[in-house]
């Protein structure tokens, strides 16, 4: 590709081990991932000029300077949800685009604690008896969403296993998934029954850990690397009126495109592509039918062809669009400032020829990246080489 | 004496022997909202009225609660040796909105898309001064609402 002074190049990502780990505070996986992201990009931290950088449960992302050296940079904490990484990132993208920096970072980092996530009802603006009356679960939205999807567009049940049997696999082949064990779609179908049709090893936990990606001007990436891989779009968008999302005590009865679908038409539009020109995706999949569904929302499919699509392995590593190929949320778990970075790490991986025993065959040129979470918001990167 | 107490005053309307969901109805754009709020999300409005919904209503979609949710936030039993599973659906109301509720089936069986419900109060905990807090669900409809609605 050629480059100009207001493109954006990845120049190097660094990420601490997604899972649990004890000891080992939230802020201490951001600064691990920092470290390896400046080594894997030939940089020093003082060379840093500016940060964007995210965590739910783990602390203030700003914090990290104390470790990583007191240079005075700009370091803007981002709280958006499970858009936080992809929210940072689009910061950090649009510093360089303006112009008013040359090399930044994007981190995110988290560390939750155990079981599905304890709502916070009025950060939500819920009220008390939403959550007394046992309604402010996120996983009832993903039971009813897909079950309402299954129903419109007839996706069948064994489907749901085999989107899992394909995460976990795929997660044993990365040595930094915290699920590395490959699991039968009959041991996935008949673990235990969390919220219908959604079994127990249908859906990612909440988990640890952290992805810095180091960011510069791309007339001056070859400076830093001879792989450097091309942001080409970063979009965050929130719901309309009529989207079906998670903590919602009501719905209207007309029904509009989620921010999933906003979010990519926007990617598609900023990187001049579209769906037919990419060569891998990840996807968020907090449960199995949200990777279904998303492909679809994203622009990958039409709704129902993901029955024949997922049949026939097409979104398998060596398949026709591979989807998550390094496990996704399934096999990664969730820590939410760094899940969608996770995403880019993989794709530069990937972009880079780099991600061993899971690499898309092929030499790819192009990936595609997509966070979504509560309260109904989506982010969507297009990265290329 | 015990008696029964709403999870929440301005839900639904309590003590009665025909309780309604109170919801919202936006006075420009007639967009109905649950529970009762201030502003319209659709036209941006800031002017609503406190409307009663109708008792019944059709299922759009569900989901059972097969786990004991966290508590806090949840105030029901979440002992897992006696916690039973209760459904949880959108339930549509004369095509004016989708309400979220719990649902009284949890039989996966005997939930359907499009099946008829109607509205009833149901007991969720004994509060610290003996009293029975109840809370609103849906539950499959009798003939006669059945054929009513």
């Amino acid at each position: 590709m050629s480059t100009s002074s207001d493109d954006v190049a990845i120049i190097g990502i660094g990420m601490h081990e997604f899972g649990r780990h004890d000891g080992v505070s939230g802020i201490d996986q951001g600064v691990i991932s920092v470290r390896r992201a400046l080594a894997d990009a030939g940089v020093e931290w003082r060379d840093v000029e500016f940060a964007f950088g995210g965590s739910k449960d783990g602390g203030a992302a700003d914090t990290m300077v104390s470790k990583l050296g007191l240079t005075g940079l700009q370091f803007i904490n981002v709280a958006n949800g499970c858009a936080t990484g992809g929210s940072a990132l689009f910061s950090a993208y649009n510093s360089i685009k303006a112009g008013m920096f040359d090399i930044g970072m994007a981190v995110g980092f988290d560390k939750h604690e155990r079981g599905a996530f304890r709502i916070d009802l009025a950060s939500h603006g819920l009220e008390e008896w939403y959550g007394e009356s046992g309604l402010a679960l996120t996983t009832q939205f993903f039971g009813m969403k897909l079950n309402r999807y299954m129903h419109d567009y007839g996706i069948t049940e064994p489907t749901l296993a085999k989107v899992a049997e394909k995460a976990f696999r795929n997660g044993s082949m990365n040595p930094m998934a915290w699920r590395r064990r490959a699991m039968s779609e009959t041991e996935i179908a008949e673990s235990a029954m969390l919220s219908y049709p959604l079994t127990q090893y249908m859906f990612c936990s909440p988990g640890e850990g952290g992805v810095a990606l180091i960011l510069c001007r791309a007339d001056k990436a070859k400076d830093y690397t001879d792989t450097p891989i091309y942001l080409n779009a970063a979009a965050v968008r929130s719901r309309k009126f009529g989207s079906f999302e998670v903590m919602a005590p009501h719905l209207a009865p007309e029904r509009t495109d989620g921010p999933t679908v906003d979010a990519s038409k926007a990617a598609f539009e900023m990187a001049g592509m579209g769906p037919d020109d990419m060569d891998l995706a990840q996807l968020q999949d907090t449960e199995v039918g949200a990777e279904i569904m998303h492909m679809a929302e994203n622009g990958f499919c039409e709704h129902g062809e993901q029955e024949h699509m997922i049949a026939m392995g097409e979104t398998e590593i060596g398949g026709r669009f591979p989807v998550n190929t390094d496990g996704g949320c399934l096999a990664n778990g969730e820590p939410v400032g760094a899940s969608g970075l996770r995403q880019v790490y993989e794709n530069v991986l990937q972009l880079r020829g780099q991600a061993g025993p899971r690499q898309v065959p092929n030499d790819p040129k192009t990936a595609y990246t997509h966070v979504y979470g509560a309260p109904g918001i989506s982010g969507v990167t297009i990265l290329s080489r | 004496m015990s008696k029964q107490v709403p999870v929440a005053e301005g839900v639904f309307t309590w003590p009665s022997d025909t309780p309604r969901l109170i919801a919202a109805r936006c006075t420009e754009c007639d967009n109905h909202m649950f529970p009762m709020q201030d502003d319209c999300p659709r036209c941006s409005g800031a002017s609503t009225e406190q409307v009663e919904l109708s008792p019944t209503g059709t299922l759009w979609t569900w989901t059972v609660q097969n786990y004991p949710p966290k508590s806090p936030p949840y105030a029901g039993n979440v002992d897992p040796a006696t916690f039973e599973p209760y459904g949880v659906g959108y339930i549509d109301i004369d095509g004016k909105v989708r309400v979220e509720s719990r649902l009284t089936v949890s039989e996966p069986a005997d939930l359907e898309i499009g099946m008829k419900l109607e509205l009833v109060i149901d007991p969720l905990y004994v509060n610290d001064d003996g009293d029975e807090v109840v809370t609103f669900a849906f539950a499959p409809a009798s003939a006669a609402t059945g054929e009513a609605s």
